[in-house]
């Protein structure tokens, strides 16, 4: 590929997904177009109820959509990938009876293939966690266990990452630094990020591109590129133009959501 | 958001029935009760059993009961010690076969019909009463047809057991697959788990404790059904030298049978107990 154009990774066409609930159908994405490139690092955000994790789901392959494409290199979506595609959720979902280093082992379990030690070893390191991989998760901070669940995806090799809200549940100085150690690593494997998340600064700070997205039904609002250089550090947060994206995109974010959760400067 | 999705989504299996089948047979707060620490602790537990059994003792003395009436502690266990050879072993070993083999018929068929149940959740509503009667029924009181059925020997005994057991690790057992976490679900969909790694790997596993729950407290049920069905028919086991000892008038010896039979109780918790310790005491 020529290195001006990467390739595309992930193509969404026309994607809608609706669910079946007691009161009806909902319509949580809808008429979804867009695409991710080899290596880019995209961001979605919006209001809460928007519909980002349902489209995120739907490019794992474990919420399939209700109509449209999600296109991994090319080939159709209709399960989860677990070679092209690594997922990690809002919860680290560590198995609490087994150790770090078993719960990193895991994959290569059910995928019956050997363990890559050596890969392993490096990422424990990198991710600040040696010393802890015979530590039970109820002995890890939520922060590592979050570290933890991270290398047991990287471990995996996977092209693209897919991240649901993953710092959702830890506290502003963790979220710093696991931004810090995303980014990082992300520098280091090059692989290619879909990122949920609710907090706009997150985003900003970590994309390439920005999805925002309106609810009722979910849609792409706007895209928005980020072009801040890199490698990216804490002081970025405090410049004008950082500032001025931000607010560009929240009042994006807040222009569509009616419900007062913005009054109080708080956006989900 | 995300388990607001997968209520919807993918694994909605574990979600509906969980607070049904809890209900009665749900005895975990069993194997919670605080173990002594220390020989401290040690020390003053056994300094209360001492207590309590000299306490008898000397209460039985000082009034000057008879043996008919009360049977004393140290004639219980002189009992216990002169006769374990030729008047116990023989039945407790009965009592033991019998709870054995009922237990392991009863426990497997319920084990196995959990799993089922769990990966088939609706054949639970069609299930579930008669579950629900076996669980509440006690099994002794089949034991007279059973003997109609299977003759005097061990057989209906053993029926008895495993059909007072079963339930009680197939409820439990359930209750433990049902708790699985929709989010471990999907964590092992995403990487491509099959229905059978799903379980062996993720839901096993997570539902241990209840299972062990379940074994202890089938146990115990069985334990009893098993006294029981000696005490009905049948001309051997724990059960039967209750009932002949006590129709002699032969206080220590029932005494010392009584005691053989809290023991083996007591066992049943204690094995359990340690099972759990040592393969289910992780922290959620």
């Amino acid at each position: 590929m020529n290195s001006g154009h990467p390739a595309t990774r992930i193509n969404i066409k026309d994607l809608s997904k609706s669910y079946k609930t007691a009161r009806g159908s909902v319509n949580a994405v809808e008429g979804f177009t867009e695409a991710v490139k080899d290596g880019e690092f995209v961001c979605i955000v919006g209001a809460s109820g928007c519909g980002k994790t349902t489209l995120l789901w739907c490019l794992s392959g474990l919420h399939p959509q209700t109509s449209g494409t999600v296109e991994i290199d090319g080939v159709p979506m209709e399960k989860p990938m677990p070679d092209k595609i690594g997922m990690i959720f809002q919860d680290a979902n560590l198995l609490p009876w087994r150790t770090l280093r078993q719960n990193i082992e895991l994959p290569f379990e059910i995928k019956k293939k050997p363990v890559n030690h050596q890969l392993i070893k490096e990422l424990i390191e990198i991710a600040g966690l040696t010393g802890f991989e015979n530590s039970f998760p109820g002995e890890l901070s939520g922060g590592m266990r979050q570290r933890g669940s991270i290398v047991r995806a990287l471990a995996q090799e996977p092209e693209v990452l897919l991240m649901d809200e993953p710092f959702g549940a830890l506290d502003a100085f963790t979220r710093e630094e696991m931004n810090l150690l995303l980014l990082k690593l992300w520098h280091q494997t090059k692989k290619t990020i879909v990122f949920v998340t609710h907090s706009i600064a997150e985003a900003v700070f970590l994309a390439d591109r920005v999805w925002v997205m309106s609810p009722r039904p979910g849609r792409l609002q706007r895209v928005v590129d980020i072009d801040f250089p890199r490698p990216r550090t804490f002081e970025l947060q405090y410049e004008p133009r950082f500032l001025e994206t931000l607010r560009s995109i929240r009042d994006d974010v807040q222009g569509a959501e009616i419900g007062n959760e913005l009054a109080n400067g708080e956006v989900k | 958001m995300a388990t607001q999705i997968l209520d919807q989504g993918v694994p909605d299996f574990e979600k509906k029935a969980t607070d049904q089948a809890a209900g009665a047979s749900n005895m975990s707060a069993i194997v919670n009760i605080p173990g002594a620490k220390g020989i401290k602790e040690i020390a003053q537990v056994i300094a209360l059993a001492i207590l309590v059994v000299g306490g008898v003792e000397l209460l039985l003395v000082l009034t000057n009961t008879p043996e008919y009436v009360f049977p004393r502690p140290s004639a219980i266990g002189v009992s216990l010690v002169q006769d374990f050879g030729p008047l116990y072993l023989a039945p407790l070993l009965v009592t033991m076969q019998t709870f054995f083999y009922g237990l392991a018929i009863g426990s497997s068929i319920g084990l196995t019909l959990a799993a089922v149940l769990t990966l088939k959740p609706s054949l639970e509503k069609l299930i579930a009463p008669y579950i629900i009667i076996m669980v509440t029924t006690p099994m002794i009181a089949l034991v007279p047809f059973l003997m109609l059925q299977f003759g005097f020997g061990i057989e209906p005994r053993v029926f008895a057991v495993a059909l007072a057991s079963g339930p009680m690790v197939m409820l439990n057992s359930a209750t433990g697959f049902k708790q699985t976490s929709g989010a471990l679900i999907a964590l092992g969909a995403s990487y491509g788990a099959t229905t059978f790694q799903m379980f062996w790997k993720i839901r096993f596993p997570l539902a241990l404790r209840m299972i062990i729950v379940g074994f202890m407290v089938g146990s115990i049920f069985g334990l009893l059904t098993a006294v029981g069905a000696e005490m009905v028919g049948g001309g051997s086991g724990l059960g039967n030298r209750l009932v002949y000892f006590s129709a002699l008038i032969e206080m220590p010896k029932f005494g010392a049978v009584l005691v053989l039979i809290a023991a083996f109780g007591v066992s049943i918790y204690t094995i359990f107990t340690l099972i759990s310790k040592k393969w289910a005491s992780w922290e959620a």
